[in-house]
C-alpha cells in the first residue's frame, strides 16, 4: 500500500505542495485531448485528460464554442472503448459540456445503445445523460425506453429514470404526464430511494389536481412508506393538503393531524423534524396540537449532534414569534445553549429567549448575554442587538438594564455595521421612551469621545443638536461636543460647530459660553469649519430684536420646506449671474419619483441612517407637505394622518389611495394618484367628493393636479370643514375626473387635444379611530394612577362569538386606533382571559388610557370590561360610544 | 415548499478556501465570480469552527450550510433556508463517508487531487440536478469507484498508475527534501 510510506507533514511543505494539476494550462490540455482521436484508445490516458478538462471547467475556466464543440466531437469517439471507467468519465464530460441540440444528434445513438445495455451502470447513466441534453422531439423517440426503465428491476436504473422525469417535467410536461402508471408502480418499490423519487415525480405530475393529490396522501398515510426521505415528502404533501382543505372552508377536527403526530415517533430523526416543523407551521395551530411537536424539539435541544440542536432551536425560534408561551417550557434547555460551541445555535437560542422571556427574566438574560457577546462575530451581534431593541419596545420598564447593556457593548470593539446597529437601537429607545432620553444621550456622548467612524459621529452630533437642548441640563453635553472640535477630523469638527450653535440658540443661558467656544473655532485649519463658526457667530452675536432671532432659529432648525430633489435640480440649473438664487423659485410640488425608486427607499434603514426624505410618508413628511400648500396653511397644527387607504383595485388603469389628515376644524383628504398607462398623460386631475352621507362636513377647498404623467405619482387634495374638536364621522364617495391625452410612446410627446373622462373610486370613511393618535406610555400603571379615578368610565360589552381572544383584542385595538402597551396585545395561546392596556391621545390633545379585560366562555363568547380614563370626561364617554356603536 | 428537498451546491475546498471540486445545482450564483464570493464567505465563516467529529451547521445569506472537515479538506452542502437540515446532513455524511472509502481512509488534499476523477464521480452519484440520488456511502463509493482497487489488495495487484503515483510521490519528496 502506498499510503503508509508517504505520510505527509503539511506544516513544512505547504508552499511546495505537490498537485497533479500544478501549472495546468487550457491550451495544453486541449492539445492533449487529441488523444481521443487515436485509433487505438488508451483508456487510462483518456480518463486522465477528461479529468483535467473537468478540473479546468470546475476551476471556472470557460471554453469557447469552438473549443467545446471540438472536445465534444472527439469525446464521442470514446464510445468505441469498452472500458467501463472511461465510459463513466465520458458521461460526465458530456453533461458538463452541455452540447447544443444539433451536436446532440452525434451521441444519441451511442447513448440509446447504452440505455439498452446489459450493464446496469450504463443503462442508468445513459438515461441521465440523454435526458439532460435532448429536446422534445428526441424525447418522444426514447419515451418507450424511459417508461421501461422506470419499472426496471435495478433500482439505480429506475431512480435514474424517475429523477430524469422530474427534470424533464419542467420542459416537456405533457410527455412525462403520460408515465403516471409506471411511476405509480415505482411507489410500491422495495427500494427506499426509488420510492422517494417515484413519490416526488407522481406528486409533481398531479400537483395541479387537488383531488388526486389528496387521494395520494390518503392512500399513502395509511400504508407504509419505507424511505425516510419519502416520508418527509409525504409530510410536506400532507401539510399542503391540510392547507388547501382549510382554505376551502372545511372546518372541524383537523384532518391528518394524527398522521403528522404519529410521524413524531418515527425512527428517523429527519422525519421527526419534518413532522414537528409541519405541525408548528399549521394555520392557526392550537397549543394542544403544538405540545407534542415542542416536546420532541425540546429533546433535540440537548442532542450531541449540532445539526439537531440547530434544527430544533431554529424551529422554536419561529414558533416563538407567534406562540411565545408554547416555547417557555424549553427555556432552561435553551439557556444552556447560549454557551454552545456553534455560534449560530447560540445566537438563535438567545434571540428565541429574548422573544419568549417575560419582564422578570430580562435582567438575568442580559447577564448571560453579556458573557456571550465577547466571543461571537459581528453579524451575530447585530441580530442580538436587534432583538434587544424590540424587547425594549415591548418592555419599556426595563429600558434601564437594556440601555446599560447597549452602552456596554458600544464601548467594546466592533465593526461599523455593528456599531451602527447599536446606535440606531439607542436612538429608537430614546425616541420611544422619553424616560430613557437623558441616559441614552449621555451614552452616545461617551461613544463619540472615542469613535472611529466619522459617519456615526456626525449623525450623533446632529441628533444631539436636536434632542440635547430640550433636556433638563443641556450644559453637560457641551464638553463632549466641544472636545470634538479639538480632536477630530474636519467633517466631525464642522458637525460639532453646528451642534454647538444649536445649543446656543435654544438655551439662552448657554449663549455667552457658546459664543466664546465658537470664537475659538474661527482659527480652524479647515475652511468649512471656519465658515460655519463665522456664520453662527454673526447670527448669534446679532443679539438684536426678536425678529432676527426667530429668523435664525428658523434657519437653523426649520426643515427645508422644499423637496431636496427639486432643490438639487434647481441649483444645477441655476446660471451664475447677477441675479441671486431665489429659493422661492424652487417648485414645492413633489415631482416625478419613479415607482421603482420609491420602493428602494422603503428598504432603507430606519433610525439614524434614514435621512428625512421629503416628503416621506410619515407624519413629519405630511406636516411639511401640507404646510407648504397655502390653501391649508391656515388650518393650524396637523393632529394625525392616517395610513394610506387604497381606493382602487390593484392593477387598474389608475391607482389611487387616500391619506386622511385630521386638523382641529378641518379634514384634508390627500389622494395619491398614479397613472399606470404608458400611452396616456392625464391633466387637470381632480377628485369630486360627494359628502351627502357625511352631514357634519362641508367642502371648503380643493387642489387639483395639473399633470399626471405615466408612473410618477402625484397628489390632489380636498379639504372639508367640520365642527371643532368633534370626532365627526361619515362616508364619502369619490370620483376621479381628468383630461386624457394620448402620448406617442416613441417620442414621449403628448397630443394637444384631450378628452374629459372620469373614473369611479371606492368610498372612503372617516371613523372614530381617525381622531385617535397612537402614543406609547412607558409606565402604564403610573400613568393610569396619575389620572383621576373619578373620571373613570367602566362598562361591559358582549363581543359575540370569536375565533380566539387575540382576534377580539385586535378588533378592539383597530376600532379604537390606540397603542397597545407593555406587549399586552399578544395573548398566551391557551388563555381564557386577558387584560389589554391601551393608550392614545384624542383630538384636542386629550390623553386617554384604556384597560380592557377580556374573557371567553366555553362557547367562545367573548365579554369585555372596558375601563377608560381620560383627562376629559366627555372623551371617556366618547370612547365608550365608539365601542358601543362599533 | 411542496418540492422535494433540493441541494443548492456541494463544495470541497482546501484549508485555504481554494476550490478542489465544486458543483452548483441552483441559479443563485450565476457567474464564477459569484460562486467564488460565496465559497469565500462560507469558508471564512466556518474556518474557525471545529467540524471534525460531528457535522456542523450554519446559516448564510438565506441558506443553510452543513459542513464537515477532515485534515486539510472542507466539505460543504448548501440548501435553502426552508430545507430540512437533517436531509442536508445525510447528503453530507454520505459524501464524506464515500470519499473516505474511495480515498481508502486517507482523506486529505493531495489524495483528493490525485483521485479527482473519483471525487467528480462521487458528486455525480449523490445529487442529480439538485435532487438527492443516493445517500448511502457504500452504494455511492461502489458506483463511483468502478475502477478503483480493493484497498486490501496486495501490492502486486496495484494498478500501474497507482504504482507510478507512489513512485512519483517518493521521487518528488526526495527532491524537495
Amino acid at each position: 500500500m502506498a499510503q503508509p510510506f508517504v505520510k505527509k507533514d503539511d506544516d513544512h511543505d505547504d508552499e511546495l505542495e505537490y498537485s497533479p494539476f500544478m501549472g495546468i494550462e487550457k491550451g495544453a490540455v486541449l492539445q492533449e485531448a487529441r488523444v481521443f482521436n487515436d485509433p487505438q484508445v488508451d483508456p487510462r490516458r483518456c480518463s486522465q485528460v477528461i479529468t483535467k478538462l473537468l478540473y479546468l471547467l470546475n476551476q471556472g475556466e470557460s471554453f469557447t464554442k469552438v473549443e467545446a464543440t471540438e472536445v465534444f466531437f472527439s469525446v464521442t469517439k470514446l464510445f468505441q472503448s469498452k472500458d467501463t471507467g472511461l465510459r463513466r468519465m465520458v458521461y460526465l464530460i458530456i453533461k458538463e459540456l452541455s452540447p447544443s441540440s444539433d451536436e446532440v444528434i452525434i451521441v444519441t445513438s451511442s447513448l440509446m445503445k447504452d440505455m439498452n445495455s446489459k450493464i446496469d451502470m450504463y443503462r442508468a447513466n445513459a438515461i441521465r445523460v440523454l435526458c439532460r441534453i435532448i429536446d422534445g422531439t428526441l424525447l418522444t423517440q426514447i419515451e418507450r425506453y424511459l417508461k421501461q426503465a422506470i419499472v426496471d428491476k435495478n433500482p439505480v436504473v429506475s431512480s435514474a429514470a424517475l429523477v430524469s422525469g422530474l427534470h424533464l417535467l419542467k420542459t416537456n410536461p405533457e410527455i412525462v404526464k403520460r408515465w403516471s402508471n409506471e411511476v405509480q408502480e415505482g411507489i410500491q418499490s422495495r427500494s427506499a430511494l426509488v420510492q422517494f423519487h417515484a413519490l416526488a415525480l407522481l406528486h409533481q405530475i398531479r400537483q395541479n389536481d387537488r383531488l388526486a393529490v389528496s387521494k395520494l396522501v390518503v392512500s399513502l398515510t395509511r400504508g407504509s412508506v419505507r424511505s425516510p426521505l419519502a416520508q418527509c415528502l409525504l409530510i410536506r404533501y400532507t401539510s399542503q393538503v391540510i392547507r388547501d382543505m382549510s382554505n376551502h372552508g372545511q372546518s372541524g377536527e383537523r384532518p391528518f393531524y394524527e398522521f403528522l403526530e404519529s410521524c413524531l415517533r418515527h425512527k428517523a430523526e429527519m422525519v421527526i423534524l419534518e413532522a414537528a416543523r409541519a405541525i408548528t407551521e399549521l394555520d392557526g395551530v392550537t397549543s394542544r396540537e403544538l405540545t407534542p411537536a415542542i416536546t420532541v424539539l425540546q429533546l433535540f435541544l440537548s442532542s450531541p449532534r449540532p445539526v439537531l440542536r440547530f434544527a430544533a432551536v431554529r424551529t422554536l425560534n419561529k414558533v416563538a414569534m407567534t406562540h411565545p408561551m408554547a416555547v417557555t417550557n424549553c427555556n432552561i434547555d435553551m439557556e444552556s445553549l447560549i454557551s454552545d460551541q456553534n455560534r449560530s445555535i447560540a445566537t438563535l437560542a438567545i434571540t428565541t429567549l429574548l422573544k419568549t422571556g417575560n419582564e422578570s427574566s430580562v435582567e438575568r438574560l442580559m447577564k448571560q448575554i453579556t458573557n456571550f457577546m465577547s466571543d461571537i462575530a459581528d453579524e451575530f451581534k447585530i441580530v442580538v442587538v436587534e432583538a434587544i431593541r424590540s424587547l425594549c419596545v415591548k418592555f419599556p420598564l426595563k429600558y434601564r438594564s437594556l440601555m446599560t447593556f447597549l452602552s456596554n457593548i458600544l464601548r467594546e470593539e466592533g465593526g461599523f455595521e455593528y456599531k451602527r446597529a447599536i446606535v440606531d437601537s439607542i436612538v429608537t429607545i430614546i425616541r420611544d421612551i422619553p424616560d430613557a432620553k437623558e441616559s441614552g444621550l449621555l451614552h452616545l456622548c461617551e461613544f463619540i469621545e472615542d469613535c472611529e467612524f466619522t459617519y456615526l459621529s456626525t449623525q450623533i452630533l446632529h441628533f444631539l443638536g436636536i434632542e440635547g437642548p430640550n433636556t433638563s441640563d443641556p450644559s453637560k453635553y457641551i464638553r463632549y461636543i466641544y472636545n470634538r472640535v479639538h480632536l477630530e477630523n474636519a467633517t466631525v469638527r464642522a458637525a460639532a460647530v453646528s451642534t454647538l450653535a444649536k445649543f446656543g440658540f435654544m438655551v439662552e443661558s448657554l449663549k455667552p459660553r457658546i459664543t466664546i467656544l465658537l470664537k475659538r473655532c474661527i482659527y480652524d485649519s479647515d475652511d468649512e469649519v471656519r465658515d460655519r463658526a463665522t456664520l453662527f457667530l454673526s447670527v448669534l452675536g446679532g443679539d438684536g430684536t426678536v425678529d432676527t432671532d426667530e429668523d435664525s432659529k428658523e434657519f437653523l432648525f426649520g426643515s427645508l420646506d422644499v423637496p431636496l430633489v427639486n432643490m438639487e435640480t434647481s441649483l444645477k440649473n441655476y446660471d451664475p449671474s447677477e441675479e441671486a438664487f431665489d429659493i422661492n423659485s424652487v417648485p414645492k410640488e413633489v415631482k416625478s419619483q419613479p415607482l421603482a425608486e420609491k420602493k428602494a427607499q422603503g428598504k432603507k434603514p430606519t433610525g439614524l441612517g434614514a435621512p428625512p426624505a421629503a416628503p416621506a410618508p410619515g407624519f413629519d413628511g405630511y406636516e411639511r407637505l401640507l404646510s407648504s400648500i397655502p390653501e391649508f396653511a391656515a388650518f393650524g397644527k396637523l393632529f394625525k394622518s392616517s395610513s394610506p387607504v387604497e381606493l382602487t383595485e390593484a392593477e387598474t388603469e389608475y391607482a389611487v389611495n387616500v391619506v386622511k389628515h385630521i386638523f382641529d376644524n378641518h379634514v384634508v383628504f390627500q389622494y395619491n394618484c398614479t397613472n399606470t398607462i404608458e400611452e396616456q398623460l392625464l391633466e387637470r386631475v381632480n377628485v369630486i367628493v360627494d359628502a351627502s352621507e357625511a352631514e357634519e362636513f362641508s367642502e371648503v377647498t380643493s387642489k387639483a393636479l395639473n399633470s399626471l404623467p405615466y408612473d410618477s405619482p402625484g397628489q390632489t387634495f380636498v379639504a372639508f370643514e367640520k365642527p371643532a374638536g368633534v370626532p365627526a364621522v361619515g362616508k364619502f364617495s369619490n370620483t376621479l375626473t381628468f383630461v386624457v391625452k394620448e402620448v406617442d410612446p416613441s417620442t414621449g410627446e403628448a397630443e394637444d387635444d384631450g378628452v374629459e373622462d372620469e373614473y369611479q373610486l371606492e368610498d372612503l370613511e372617516v371613523v372614530a379611530a381617525d381622531y385617535m393618535m397612537k402614543v406609547l406610555v412607558s409606565n402604564f400603571r403610573n400613568a393610569w394612577e396619575s389620572m383621576d379615578e373619578e373620571d373613570e368610565h367602566v362598562d361591559e360589552y358582549g363581543l359575540g362569538q370569536r375565533e380566539s381572544l387575540g382576534e377580539a383584542i385586535k378588533a378592539v385595538i383597530d376600532l379604537l386606533g390606540m397603542q397597545p402597551c407593555e406587549g399586552t396585545e399578544t395573548v398566551p395561546s391557551n388563555a381564557r382571559s386577558h387584560t389589554c392596556l391601551l393608550s392614545g391621545v384624542y383630538i384636542g390633545n386629550v390623553k386617554v388610557l384604556v384597560r380592557a379585560q377580556f374573557g371567553m366562555d366555553s362557547s367562545k363568547e367573548i365579554a369585555m370590561k372596558l375601563a377608560v380614563r381620560a383627562e376629559d370626561v366627555s372623551v371617556a364617554e366618547a370612547i365608550h360610544e365608539i365601542v358601543a356603536s362599533g | 415548499m411542496e418540492l422535494p428537498p433540493k441541494v443548492k451546491n456541494i463544495l470541497l475546498l482546501d484549508a485555504e478556501g481554494k476550490r478542489i471540486a465544486v458543483k452548483y445545482y441552483s441559479d443563485d450564483w450565476p457567474t464564477n465570480t459569484a460562486k467564488e464570493a460565496f465559497e469565500k464567505a462560507v469558508f471564512t465563516k466556518t474556518q474557525k469552527t471545529n467540524a471534525r467529529t460531528e457535522v456542523e451547521v450554519t446559516a448564510l445569506e438565506n441558506n443553510i450550510i452543513v459542513y464537515k472537515f477532515a485534515q486539510d479538506l472542507h466539505f460543504f452542502v448548501t440548501g435553502g433556508e426552508e430545507e430540512n437540515e437533517l436531509v442536508l446532513a445525510s447528503v453530507l455524511q454520505g459524501l464524506f463517508d464515500a470519499v473516505n472509502l474511495l480515498l481508502r481512509g486517507n482523506v486529505d488534499k493531495r489524495e483528493a487531487l490525485d483521485n479527482l476523477d473519483l471525487i467528480f464521480l462521487c458528486f455525480d452519484e449523490i445529487i442529480d440536478g439538485g435532487i438527492v440520488l443516493e445517500t448511502d456511502a457504500n452504494v455511492i463509493a461502489g458506483k463511483a469507484g468502478i475502477n478503483s482497487v480493493d484497498p486490501n489488495a496486495p501490492l502486486s495487484e496495484q494498478t500501474i498508475s497507482q504504482a507510478l503515483a507512489t513512485a512519483r510521490e517518493h521521487f518528488t519528496k526526495s527532491l524537495l527534501k
